[in-house]
């Protein structure tokens, strides 16, 4: 899947234990940075990426010959300056962008498939860690993230509460609801019930459930935008064609982009990896793992938060974020919070959202002046 | 800054946890941050203030003080600071209750509406006053509860709230308000300023 020559691999030795109760250990971290490390090495920047990211947060990506997934929020003079902070960002495990997955080989040399341990949040955030050993830096500037990012983010700070300065979760969650885990599960049965799946033994197979993820992507798409933003991008326009065709083809231009962004997401990305990605976020219960009581997740930290939701994000919307925030201010955190006015839904954190971009770079910046 | 800011700052000692409720664009904020090294959070209704807050460096949370309090613990804070905005809620009652109970004493600022002018305006043009506090017409202000500073000293004595001072404010003059001198203060000042502890 991935063309290893453009790949920065980090080969983590110590071993770590999973939450599944399976241990590995040399196992690769693939990571990218941008900017340059200060020789305090008080300038880092850890960036968490969400479900479909990966480590190529801005400019090309090398696999992908696409814009980075954060190419609005990052890069020279951008809300996260690259002039200024050092980013770095690495795939999870569990992903397929060249980091520790279930395309990767067992001790045997067979590929994984479905015989990879089940991941968490937990495990990615601790197993992402060890980059900042790698890079010798004591204590990041920041650590953000939208999405699943964020949920790494808070996953990172209740784990390791005084590694980071400051403290980025937006547009996500403390613990994935009833409707988050269904959206997943669609995904999920979308691609085992593609006969290409094989049960995930597909690369053996010299098949590629192409159909299911593409379903899979399609439904999620449909999650990540507002019924606002879609209307007024789609409406009931047609696709190249006066009048409606009274068959199934793509009579309608959103039935013709979304079947445009499943195929396109199958050609960058792994179906097992996916059903991998999303279980983890389906576990992600952050209150859970402080017998519901989440302030305790942050009581070690004196770290300052900065909580950004949007208004159209029905995802993870905005009292899911706000329920953060409430747990912050009930231990006395230091915590900020904005919700930004957005037509354009979850991916809001994703686009070019100058209230958002703004606010996130006044802040960072903001916060390194007073470091 | 405003005058207004100058006699709350003044009843700021150093050092202390303070929230400003109603921060609007964080002026008081950044002096009390900057010149009396206060730990000082912001609580604002209007995003386009969040922003302004946040491109100063100063923590804010985008929130309605009616809604948005009971999330702070009892007495998490030294002072809580809230400017010329009790009128504006729904509930006023509930908000200063709230704000007892965060705080463990509040400033609380008010335009008097027994101010001379207010009350020359409303018995000679019979319209509705417009002061420099009170900028807005009837149909557009956002105060639905406007008192007095005789209201506002009655309202606190009634609900056995101390009151450690009271200042009325008249443009650049700030003088302390008595049991005595009561009737004249709420004629000439056109802001009062209290702080307060329950």
């Amino acid at each position: 899947m991935n063309t290893e020559k453009n790949i920065k691999t980090l080969i983590v030795k110590k071993s770590l234990k999973l939450d599944c109760g399976k241990t590995i250990k040399d196992f690769p971290i693939a990571y990218e940075t941008y900017g340059s490390l200060n020789s305090k090495k008080d300038n880092a920047i850890l960036v968490f990426h969400a479900l479909t990211g990966d480590q190529f947060v801005t400019g090309i990506n090398p696999v992908t010959n696409k814009e980075g997934w954060w190419s609005y929020a990052v890069g020279p003079d951008k809300a996260i300056d690259t002039n200024k902070y050092f980013v770095i960002c690495s795939n999870v495990i569990g992903g397929c962008m060249g980091s520790y997955g279930p395309s990767h080989k067992d001790n045997d040399q067979n590929i994984f498939g479905t015989n990879f341990p089940v991941i968490t949040i937990n495990d990615m955030v601790n197993a992402q860690y060890n980059l900042l050993d790698y890079f010798g830096i004591d204590k990041l500037f920041s650590i953000a993230g939208g999405s699943m990012g964020g949920m790494q983010v808070l996953q990172f700070i209740s784990n390791f509460p005084d590694k980071s300065k400051t403290v980025i979760p937006i547009a996500t969650t403390s613990s994935h609801s009833a409707q988050n885990i269904a959206f997943n599960e669609l995904g999920r049965q979308a691609i085992t019930a593609d006969s290409d799946w094989k049960d995930g033994k597909y690369t053996l197979k010299n098949t590629t459930p192409g159909k299911g993820l593409a379903v899979a992507r399609m439904a999620a798409h449909i999650t990540y935008l507002s019924k606002k933003g879609l209307q007024e991008k789609f409406g009931r326009k047609l696709q190249e064609r006066e009048d409606l065709k009274f068959g199934f083809d793509a009579d309608f231009q959103i039935e013709s982009y979304l079947r445009y962004q499943g195929s396109v997401f199958v050609d960058r990305f792994d179906a097992n990896s996916y059903l991998y990605i999303t279980r983890a976020m389906d576990y992600f219960d952050l209150a859970k793992q402080f017998n519901g009581n989440l302030s305790k997740a942050f009581i070690n930290t004196n770290a300052k938060f900065f909580i950004i939701s949007f208004t159209s994000d029905w995802l993870y919307p905005t009292q899911e974020n706000k329920d953060i925030v409430i747990a912050l201010n009930s231990i006395g955190a230091d915590v900020g919070f904005v919700e930004i006015e957005s037509d354009k839904g979850h991916d809001s954190f994703l686009l070019d959202v100058p209230d958002f971009l703004s606010a996130l770079k006044n802040f960072l910046d903001k916060s390194y002046e007073e470091k | 800054m405003k005058n207004e800011f100058q006699v709350i700052a003044d009843l700021i000692e150093k050092d202390k946890k303070v929230l400003d409720v109603g921060c609007a664009d964080g002026t008081l904020m950044k002096f009390l941050k900057d010149n009396k090294n206060i730990n000082i959070r912001g609580l604002e209704i209007s995003k386009q203030k969040v922003q302004e807050c946040i491109a100063k460096g100063l923590t804010v949370i985008e929130g309605n003080a009616e809604k948005d309090l009971k999330q702070f613990p009892d007495k998490s804070f030294d002072y809580v600071v809230l400017s010329q905005t009790l009128q504006a809620f729904l509930n006023p009652e509930l908000v200063l209750d709230e704000l007892l109970r965060v705080g463990k004493k509040a400033i609380v600022t008010i335009p008097n509406f027994g101010y001379w002018k207010v009350r020359f305006h409303l018995l000679l043009k019979g319209t509705m006053p417009i002061t420099k506090t009170l900028p807005d017409e009837w149909y557009n202000t956002p105060n639905l509860h406007m008192c007095t500073i005789k209201d506002f000293f009655h309202f606190v004595k009634s609900k056995d709230i101390k009151i450690f001072k009271s200042l009325a404010l008249n443009n650049l003059n700030s003088s302390t308000i008595n049991e005595s001198n009561l009737g004249v203060k709420n004629l000439f000042a056109d802001l009062g300023i209290f702080l307060i502890e329950k």
